[in-house]
């Protein structure tokens, strides 16, 4: 496989779609977490991609860089929530989250 | 095959089987060793890809200080050392269908794509991001200078940085820090007999 445009797309298409299934599939509330974090690299790797192979510059790897930053915000914000609601519901199933379905 | 081009094959089907990994393995400890490896391996790509700065900042971020925060939520939150919460076989299945078709069609419209003839490194075009060495421009972007873009306009453009943002984002680090911290401070577990 050829180091070009097209075979690192795929590859952030791969990490993409995968991220999208473990977030929908997914049962436990730290599993949808890591889906997120396969779906922001996806997205990292196209940003990174389009940097080397385009005339774009270094403006995609400053875009990578923001979004690996909010990512770790991100996951330290979902994890206190995660934590907060095993204090309260000894569990982390997210199908257990319906307190405020009508 | 070129050693780049072996290089890449490598790292990205640990990339690929690492995401897919993730997505079949039950256990979160054992997700949380897959993303490890996808993680890790998506790094390397980065390397490969001239951007050393960001490959280094994700080792440093993601697999040093997210997933080991992710590992420290699994430990708090788990229940019996082998956790598991079974997913049923029929969303597996359409999960697995519904994601293959998305990713039939994205890559059917991403291999349409006439894109831009790819940038030839040389010795004139060394402070684009397709080559190495990005330390110095991508500080000085953060700092609001665009020595890159402005030279390449004669001088006469003064392009605008990045330190706008740069600022937000130290701003949004500290909130949600503290945002964090009182969300998951320790309070009274409910052992209501309910």
């Amino acid at each position: 496989m050829a180091a070009d445009l097209t075979s690192y797309l795929l590859v952030g298409a791969v990490l993409f779609v995968c991220g999208v299934i473990c977030m929908a599939t997914k049962r436990n509330g730290i599993g949808v977490l890591m889906g997120v974090e396969l779906v922001l690299n996806g997205a990292n790797v196209n940003f990174v991609a389009f940097s080397r192979f385009t005339d774009l510059g270094i403006d995609g790897q400053v875009f990578s860089l923001f979004v690996i930053v909010l990512a770790a915000a991100e996951a330290a914000v979902a994890l206190a929530i995660v934590l907060n609601f095993y204090n309260n519901h000894l569990t982390v199933d997210v199908d257990r989250a319906n307190k405020l379905k009508g | 095959m070129s050693g780049e081009s072996f290089l890449f094959t490598v790292f990205a089907l640990l990339t690929c089987l690492g995401a897919v990994a993730v997505v079949l393995s039950q256990t979160v400890v054992r997700m949380a060793f897959w993303l490890v490896i996808s993680l890790g391996s998506t790094a390397a790509l980065f390397f490969l890809a001239n951007a050393d700065f960001v490959g280094a900042a994700q080792l440093l971020i993601y697999v040093g200080g997210t997933l080991v925060l992710l590992v420290f939520g699994v430990m708090l939150t788990a229940s019996g050392p082998y956790m598991k919460i079974a997913t049923s076989t029929g969303e597996t299945v359409l999960a697995g269908l519904l994601g293959l078709l998305f990713l039939f069609v994205v890559f059917a419209s991403l291999s349409g794509v006439k894109w831009r003839a790819p940038v030839a490194i040389s010795a004139d075009n060394v402070s684009t991001g397709a080559v190495g060495n990005t330390l110095r421009p991508l500080g000085l972007s953060f700092l609001g200078a665009r020595p890159d873009m402005d030279l390449a306009g004669g001088g006469k453009v003064s392009s605008p940085g990045y330190l706008l943002p740069f600022e937000i984002v130290s701003i949004h680090l500290l909130v949600v820090l503290i945002g964090a911290s009182y969300l998951a401070r320790a309070k009274r577990r409910a052992d209501r007999s309910s």
